[in-house]
């Protein structure tokens, strides 16, 4: 076969390999159209599904979109292929398997046995044959439970990652955006904070405080400072009390590069943080963040689409049985989502191909100020996003984070889902929060005591200017 | 009804500028908060697409005493410039043949001024920044090309500008992406050897500079010193940056973009 092709009125699109097909099959975004691997037309993007909708997914096994020589992702996506997992869909084509994920037989089991026989190519492919619907109705069939200190992804749970950034990374400013979130509710996923400055002191400082205050007050919780991966090992090598490693990550070898990461890394820390052991229920100790436009914006992408290429960081992911994967969507900018459509159908997109791979999947629902959305297109996203399942979501003090200067999901809006759909927080945490009187029996806010525990914390912290640097 | 915070819970507020004990309805924000989260989202967005007035720039810094050019990017339009970065970083067909024709003495310094993500910015800090540091180059007996107003650039069509121009080093002052805390945050990012395809590790960067920031006065001095930098070693970038912590612990603002 040289090349997809398919004949529409009087007229023959082809498309030369896979990647060109899925590059143009995928909706218009702006990331796209800066690659220049966007259709051309309305037209040749419908033609380019059709085209894909006929593609055999065993294809996909035949005609990598990178070469395995030339990169190290390709190599595990292949090295790690499950034949006897893929077995049930090996005769199907994308548009088939389309009709199969939507049936009624499709249920999470099914979907968790097919997970090691799927590529991120396949996943992708198919994505890009679906409408938001799709993407939320089969992604809502997929729970994956992990485990560290509490449980996060079990039925009926959405779980929020507490960011209590800082812009210098003061400790007292920090700990204080740290109490605001638990007595709203917040943080059983991970307290996770982007340091300012990336360097080892700092990490282990910052580590040691939220260590601190978990045994305190006995917080079902698990921490994390989201510097480089090398940082957490040193700090590991240094017996700073490392709970998990965070490392963003990317869908092709050059782009991982660009991160100044490549497997062997991970796989060093990921062996570090497990020796250590200090998962009480579960070890699982990664958490990975990733988004689209990641590889082209370190000029890595191969030609390849930016939704393409994103489900291929998820390969890298699933090697790590990570805790937490968050895929940051609008945080890059309108060069590569150009506005709260654009943001909502990547959003979408990432959470449906991270679950069917088996992954863990959250997402930092979130825009810049030169994007063409507001905290209106968040609402919808994160509305959308947890009815698909999505396991956890960002509480960003006020939904504005002042130091990455970019504006999320906050507290507040993470209560407002958990009351709009019934959802609950990480069991663990649950009965916390309802034994430390911040939340009642029905998970409803109380009004702080006087006398809360958590304020007797919030008096002993010194005057901001006492302790900044 | 309103969840009652008690006064330690509200002092928390005292301790970060992050949007913390917030007065709620319910779990969701209360009135006040919200319009106060919007009114500071409203400053950025307008700052983003504020029309900043070129021809009234180029004539406050003329009536400093320096000439002044206008140019423009290939971005034609601030729909453009954000869809496409790479067009930001590239100046509009035949603009280099103009600046060439300017270039004269061996100049030590050109400095850009471009809107950026923020005209509000330029619009309330680059005079007074300029003033300053003309000020301050004039003293350490500085040559300075003309000043170059680029419209919808990025800080990298400051390589294209300063080689039309024959310039040593180029400073780019540029409007930062506007936050919800600062909507007219101004940069100033250096270039030794401006050439076209230079990479961001190659360069300096003071951010932050406005009133409430880093004020236009202290950031002259600042950039002055970092200039004086690399003209004597050559170079800017990362190596600069090592370098100035060694003389100075601390130096506020110095980043190595």
């Amino acid at each position: 076969m040289k090349g997809y092709s398919v004949d529409l009125g009087s007229r023959r699109y082809t498309f030369p390999d896979l990647a060109t097909l899925l590059a143009r099959a995928s909706p218009l975004r702006s990331g796209d159209q800066l690659a220049g691997v966007t259709a051309g037309s309305a037209e040749e993007r419908v033609a380019a599904r059709m085209a894909l909708a006929d593609v055999p997914l065993a294809r996909f096994l035949e005609e990598p979109i990178i070469p395995y020589d030339e990169d190290e992702v390709t190599r595990l996506i292949m090295d790690r292929h499950d034949t006897e997992a893929f077995r049930p869909i090996a005769h199907m084509t994308v548009g088939e398997w389309r009709d199969w994920l939507l049936g009624y037989d499709a249920d999470g089991e099914a979907l968790a046995r097919l997970s090691p026989g799927l590529t991120p190519e396949m996943v992708a492919a198919v994505s890009k044959l679906m409408r938001n619907q799709d993407l939320i109705l089969v992604a809502s069939r997929i729970r994956v439970q992990t485990r560290f200190r509490n449980t996060i992804g079990g039925e009926g749970r959405l779980s929020s990652r507490l960011q209590p950034n800082h812009p210098t990374d003061d400790p007292t400013g920090i700990a204080a955006s740290i109490l605001d979130g638990l007595l709203n509710g917040c943080g059983d996923a991970t307290v996770g904070i982007n340091p300012a400055t990336d360097n080892v002191q700092s990490y282990i400082a910052l580590t040691q405080l939220m260590d601190d205050l978990r045994q305190a007050y006995a917080i079902p919780m698990q921490s994390c400072v989201l510097a480089h991966v090398t940082t957490a090992i040193e700090a590991m090598k240094r017996n700073a009390p490392v709970d998990l490693i965070f490392q963003s990550i990317a869908g092709t070898e050059a782009a991982n590069s660009a991160f100044g990461i490549d497997l062997a890394l991970l796989r060093e820390a990921h062996e570090a943080a497990l020796e250590l052991g200090r998962g009480s229920i579960g070890q699982n100790v990664m958490y990975f963040e990733t988004g689209q436009g990641s590889a082209l914006s370190a000029d890595a992408h191969h030609g390849i689409d930016q939704q393409t290429c994103e489900a291929r960081a998820y390969a890298v992911a699933r090697e790590f049985d990570p805790l937490l994967v968050n895929t940051v969507v609008g945080f890059i900018g309108p060069e590569y989502l150009m506005d709260g459509k654009q943001i909502t159908r990547a959003g979408l997109e990432d959470h449906f191909c991270g679950k069917l791979m088996g992954l863990p999947m959250g997402c930092d629902v979130c825009y810049t100020n030169h994007a063409e959305a507001d905290q209106d297109d968040m609402d919808g996203l994160l509305t959308l996003l947890s009815t698909a399942g999505c396991q956890f979501v960002m509480g960003v003090p006020g939904a504005d984070d002042i130091m990455l200067g970019y504006q999320s999901t906050s507290f507040h809006d993470v209560n407002y889902i958990r009351q709009l759909l019934g959802k609950r927080p990480a069991p663990e945490f649950e009965q916390w929060l309802q034994a430390m009187g911040v939340f009642d029996a029905q998970d409803r806010l109380l009004s702080p005591a006087h006398d809360q525990k958590l304020l007797e914390h919030a008096r002993q912290l010194p005057a901001a200017m006492e302790t900044s640097t | 009804m309103n969840r009652e915070l008690p006064p330690a819970y509200r002092r928390l507020r005292e301790l970060t500028n992050a949007r913390i004990a917030l007065d709620t309805a319910g779990s969701s924000l209360g009135t006040r908060e919200l319009l106060a989260f919007q009114y500071d989202w409203a400053r950025a967005r307008d700052a983003v697409y504020y029309e900043l007035d070129f021809d009234a720039l180029k004539a406050r810094i003329e009536e400093l005493g320096y000439a002044c050019a206008q140019v423009a990017s290939a971005a034609g339009s601030r729909e453009v410039y954000l869809r496409r970065p790479d067009l930001g970083r590239q100046l509009a067909e035949g603009e280099s043949q103009r600046l060439e024709a300017m270039e004269g003495a061996s100049w030590d310094v050109s400095i850009v001024v471009t809107d950026g993500l923020s005209g509000l910015a330029v619009a309330e800090n680059a005079v007074p920044l300029i003033k300053a540091f003309g000020r301050l180059a004039a003293g350490e007996g500085l040559s300075l090309a003309p000043i170059v107003l680029a419209r919808q650039g990025r800080v990298a069509i400051g390589d294209p500008i300063g080689a039309s121009l024959g310039a040593k080093l180029v400073v780019v002052l540029i409007g930062e992406r506007p936050g919800l805390s600062a909507a007219d945050s101004l940069g100033a990012y250096l270039t030794y050897g401006p050439r076209p395809g230079m990479t961001d590790a190659e360069r300096n960067c003071l951010s932050n500079i406005r009133d409430g920031g880093q004020a236009p006065e202290m950031a002259a001095n600042t950039m002055m010193y970092l200039v004086k930098g690399a003209l004597r070693l050559g170079l800017t970038g990362v190596s600069l940056k090592d370098e100035s912590q060694l003389l100075e612990q601390d130096e506020p603002g110095i980043e190595g973009y």
